[in-house]
């Protein structure tokens, strides 16, 4: 963010930046920037908070008066703490999966777990007038059946077409942890911590369970850049910190 | 959240570590009052157009985002899974925060939002991006841009 400052500005366009690692503004001296305490992901502090985000944006325009930079200003108002979890005893999922009715396999748990969300993953569609799920194209249960099949076997080809079997990896999990999200966040009681969510998809959902698992099966596979992906944009750093992942 | 201090030490090593271009000081421009200024949303949040491919690691171009595209039709692509991303499931605002700028040009607060905005993919070296920033310098002055906000996520 910092060098594009630096690139645009030198061409005669006034630019401001909203910092989130003060660490690295520190470092490249972008000519304004406004450090703001948000959690990655969250730079205007707030969603669904248009006077708290006015505030952050107000503040950050407020910089482009300034011609005697680099500037790197603090933000000092903190996100407000948000109602469930933040006395410290986390969110619980109000959804309660449905009991196997026998000896069931990996996939078809995933299924009933999916099955069990979709009306509150619809309800958050429907309230937000969008969805992030469906970078893949493909519908939750064709991301399912590849995902279950991937984490029993690594020769599992993704079913998708003009992008590299990685590309189509990173697209299909992607999807499925954005539907368990957004499912999530529109059941009564959840606080808006994302912490929470996190906490539960990955420690308590068979949709976690299996991602892990394929995890562990890109280890063995040939293809360089699936093992990487898999390694490394997969598990958030924060999940494998909390649950020891 | 974002104090380097309050996340888990491998990733917070991992930031500590990353490598920052040591890129001097850039003289800041001049322009007209806020209330007179034309004000662009370029981000590195991996944003983008439904229509469009997503980002890849190690992509270096932008992509464009009209001032009118619907809600409903902006994707986010970003590569990394280490930011949240249910903020901007329940509100696109919290990193493009589109509305608001419109509604600081409905007060007055600033002169008007430019009919284009970009983002670019915030995993990819920075310095790789020159070349396409340069490219977006044409662009932004012919939309009469005079004020860009710079937005990370």
């Amino acid at each position: 963010m910092s060098a594009i400052g630096h690139y645009l500005e030198a061409a005669g366009l006034p630019t401001v930046s909203i910092s989130l690692i003060r660490l690295h503004t520190e470092k490249m001296r972008p000519p304004r920037a406004l450090w703001v305490p948000y959690e990655l992901g969250r730079p205007l502090g707030v969603p669904n908070d248009p006077t708290f985000q006015v505030r952050v944006l107000k503040a950050a325009l407020a910089l482009l008066e300034h011609t005697d930079g680099p500037i790197l200003l603090d933000h000092a108002e903190d996100a407000p703490a948000r109602a469930a979890g933040d006395a410290g005893d986390g969110w619980v999922c109000p959804v309660s999966f449905p009991a196997p009715a026998g000896a069931e396999t990996p996939a078809a748990a995933l299924k009933r777990e999916i099955a069990s969300l979709k009306p509150w993953q619809a309800l958050a569609e429907e309230r937000r007038g969008r969805t992030t799920v469906g970078q893949s194209g493909l519908s939750i249960d064709a991301v399912a059946d590849y995902v279950a099949a991937f984490a029993a076997d690594e020769a599992t080809r993704p079913p998708l077409e003009g992008v590299t079997e990685a590309e189509a990896f990173k697209r299909l999990t992607d999807d499925l942890q954005a539907f368990y999200q957004e499912a999530a966040t529109a059941q009564p009681g959840h606080g808006g911590r994302h912490v929470d969510v996190l906490d539960w998809f990955w420690g308590q959902t068979q949709a976690g369970q299996l991602l892990l698992a394929c995890r562990e099966r890109a280890r063995d596979s040939g293809d360089t850049r699936l093992k990487f992906i898999a390694e490394r944009l997969l598990v958030p750093q924060l999940a494998r910190a909390r649950l020891d992942l | 959240m974002a104090r380097i201090e309050d996340l888990p030490p491998a990733f917070a090593e991992h930031l500590i570590n990353l490598p920052c271009a040591e890129m001097g000081e850039t003289p800041c421009v001049a322009g007209p009052p806020l209330a007179r200024r034309r004000v662009a949303i370029v981000s590195t949040a991996g944003l983008g157009r439904k229509s469009e491919g997503g980002f890849n690691p190690g992509d270096a171009d932008y992509r464009v985002i009209p001032a009118n595209l619907p809600a409903g039709d902006l994707t986010m692509s970003h590569i990394s899974v280490n930011y949240d991303r249910t903020g901007f499931q329940e509100d696109i605002n919290i990193a493009f925060p589109i509305d608001r700028l419109r509604e600081l040009a409905a007060a007055g607060e600033i002169g008007s939002v430019a009919d284009y905005h970009y983002s670019f993919m915030g995993a990819t070296d920075p310095t790789e991006m020159k070349a396409a920033v340069e490219s977006l310098i044409g662009p932004l002055k012919a939309d009469d841009v005079d004020a860009v906000v710079l937005i990370p996520v």
